[in-house]
């Protein structure tokens, strides 16, 4: 064929098979790469989510340097088994300000993506201690060292400093109030209407492991409380077609 | 008839090249191999169309075929309950009590009840509802707030203690550590011991202790411990705890009071479910 033959000037000519190699591989890397940046139209726009709380970012990293995502997944897969064990089928919505995300597909415990309320607090920390005295067939190691470590909020405002590089959108009253709200959250008797006017109503106000100063597990048990109860669900329909 | 000489084989097609003598030979590729390699390119192009493919600036192509996933889990949702619709219906919209006397529904109730107690219950109450320390058990007749249908339900749909349902049961025992002496602390621990026949550890202390506990709890608790349901107290006068039934425990419970939340189901169960697992819990052995 003519045209195969001319694949000869190319093959003899390093220069013009340079170019046209690196022609042909910037196609591929345009496929794949280019899509990237229109990525946020494949998350919708759901009402309700709301950036993590000092307290509940704080306890997000204890669930993540503990390792919980090596046996729980946070995600309900869209299937009628998923949805009638755990809840509503996972949005994109709902982990767009993890960094990173907890998707997950081992599950030797259960999917986390909608503990939140499911179990009171003084459950969890009693699951935590020792999660053979409330399920016996659990396998899961106890975690009762959490309560015994207290946290100072000394980085906090760092810490959201560095979502909001990666586009959470934590404002500068968030930032700069990032420790007084940490505190605020975990006592019940302190002044929280700052914390709930930059946060939403939803965030869950309480002493969580019911002693004094506020432990690991006191962020911890406010992370797995709110996980999967922003997005009011008899309100907000997902789009049938996505 | 004489062998064909090597020589006279037809020399196949080169491609031209040579390196040190070594041709290559320009063979055309199997048949079978080049016309499967035509139709995966075929199928990968009506794939791309038939299927949602190829992202865009706005969203992307979904496909003629429609094909969702979110689509799919709502059909597979609808079909279970209609396929499930007349059969929940019933327990949905009969009387609660005349449940028990149809033994047709009664049955379904109690098996479609115990798979949702295993999914949604027995993280806190136990596989078999023996319940835990501060978790009650299901299987006696000692109830908290009450174990007649109509008592269970409330309970299940509500919760108790929950800040998410406004409904919820609610009752709050005070923390006698701020309000009452040590003493007078111990005196009415040593006292409730005696009202469920115990031993406790200072009889002397037990007639100042009838005094406080009459002052300050009985309340809530009754004269004679037997508590009250409408407030959720327990009763005192019976050897069923919740926390624990030893000195220091009672006094720990005096000091700190206890605080058990139950979540509310209604967000996440449907009436029927709700009905069956309250049937279920019900025929358990301590039902009203």
């Amino acid at each position: 064929m003519a045209f195969l033959d001319k694949h000869q000037v190319l093959e003899r000519n390093i220069t013009l098979l340079t170019i046209f190699a690196f022609l042909v591989v910037s196609i591929g890397g345009i496929v794949q790469i280019a899509p990237l940046f229109w990525l946020e139209n494949t998350i919708e726009d759901v009402e309700g989510m709301r950036p993590y709380t000092p307290l509940e970012l704080v306890g997000r990293d204890i669930y993540v340097r503990e390792g919980c995502y090596v046996c729980h997944s946070q995600m309900i897969r869209p299937m009628r088994d998923e949805v009638e064990r755990y809840g509503h089928y996972s949005l994109a919505a709902e982990s767009q300000y993890d960094h990173p995300f907890q998707w997950g597909s081992k599950r030797t415990g259960p999917d986390l993506a909608r503990v939140g309320g499911r179990y009171s607090d003084e459950w969890h920390l009693d699951h935590l201690r020792d999660p053979q005295s409330v399920v016996p067939e659990s396998v899961m190691p106890k975690y009762g060292f959490l309560e015994d470590r207290l946290i100072e909020p000394r980085h906090i405002a760092d810490r959201l400093r560095a979502d909001a590089m990666v586009g959470v959108p934590y404002s500068e009253a968030m930032i700069e109030n990032a420790a007084a709200d940490f505190r605020a959250q975990a006592d019940p008797d302190s002044d929280y209407d700052g914390l709930l006017e930059r946060y939403g109503d939803t965030v869950g106000v309480r002493n969580f492991d019911r002693q004094p100063g506020i432990s690991e597990a006191d962020a911890l048990i406010a992370y797995l409380q709110m996980l999967g109860t922003l997005v009011d669900f008899s309100t907000f329909t997902p789009v049938a077609s996505r | 008839m004489a062998r064909q000489p090597r020589q006279e084989r037809q020399e196949p097609e080169t491609t031209g090249h040579e390196w040190d003598g070594i041709r290559e030979y320009n063979n055309p590729l199997p048949r079978w191999w080049l016309w499967v390699f035509y139709a995966t390119i075929v199928w990968a192009i009506w794939y791309s169309i038939a299927y949602p493919a190829w992202p865009l600036i706005e969203g992307a192509t979904t496909g003629y075929k429609g094909w969702s996933t979110r689509e799919n889990v709502a059909k597979a949702i609808a079909e279970a309950e209609a396929a499930n619709a007349a059969i929940n219906e019933r327990p949905a919209s009969a009387e609660l009590t005349a449940i028990a006397d149809d033994p047709e529904l009664q049955a379904y109730a109690t098996s479609a009840g115990a798979a949702v107690f295993k999914t949604w219950c027995a993280q806190c109450h136990g596989s078999g509802a023996a319940g835990a320390k501060g978790y009650p058990n299901l299987l006696d007749n000692d109830w908290l707030w009450g174990g007649t249908m109509e008592d269970i339900h409330t309970t299940v749909t509500h919760g108790i203690r929950s800040e998410d349902d406004p409904d919820a049961r609610y009752s709050e025992m005070p923390a006698f550590g701020d309000i009452l002496e040590d003493e007078e602390i111990a005196q009415v621990a040593n006292y409730v011991m005696t009202l469920s026949g115990g031993t406790p550890p200072d009889a002397e202390a037990v007639a100042a202790g009838e005094e406080v506990f009459l002052d300050n709890c009985a309340v809530c608790h009754m004269d004679d411990g037997s508590g009250d349901i409408f407030q959720g107290a327990p009763a005192l006068n019976d050897a069923i705890w919740l926390y624990g039934g030893d000195y220091a425990t009672i006094v720990e419970t005096v000091t700190d009071s206890r605080f058990g939340v139950m979540p509310p189901w209604q967000t996440r169960l449907s009436e029927a479910e709700i009905r069956a697992v309250t049937v279920y819990v019900h025929q358990l052995g301590g039902g009203e």
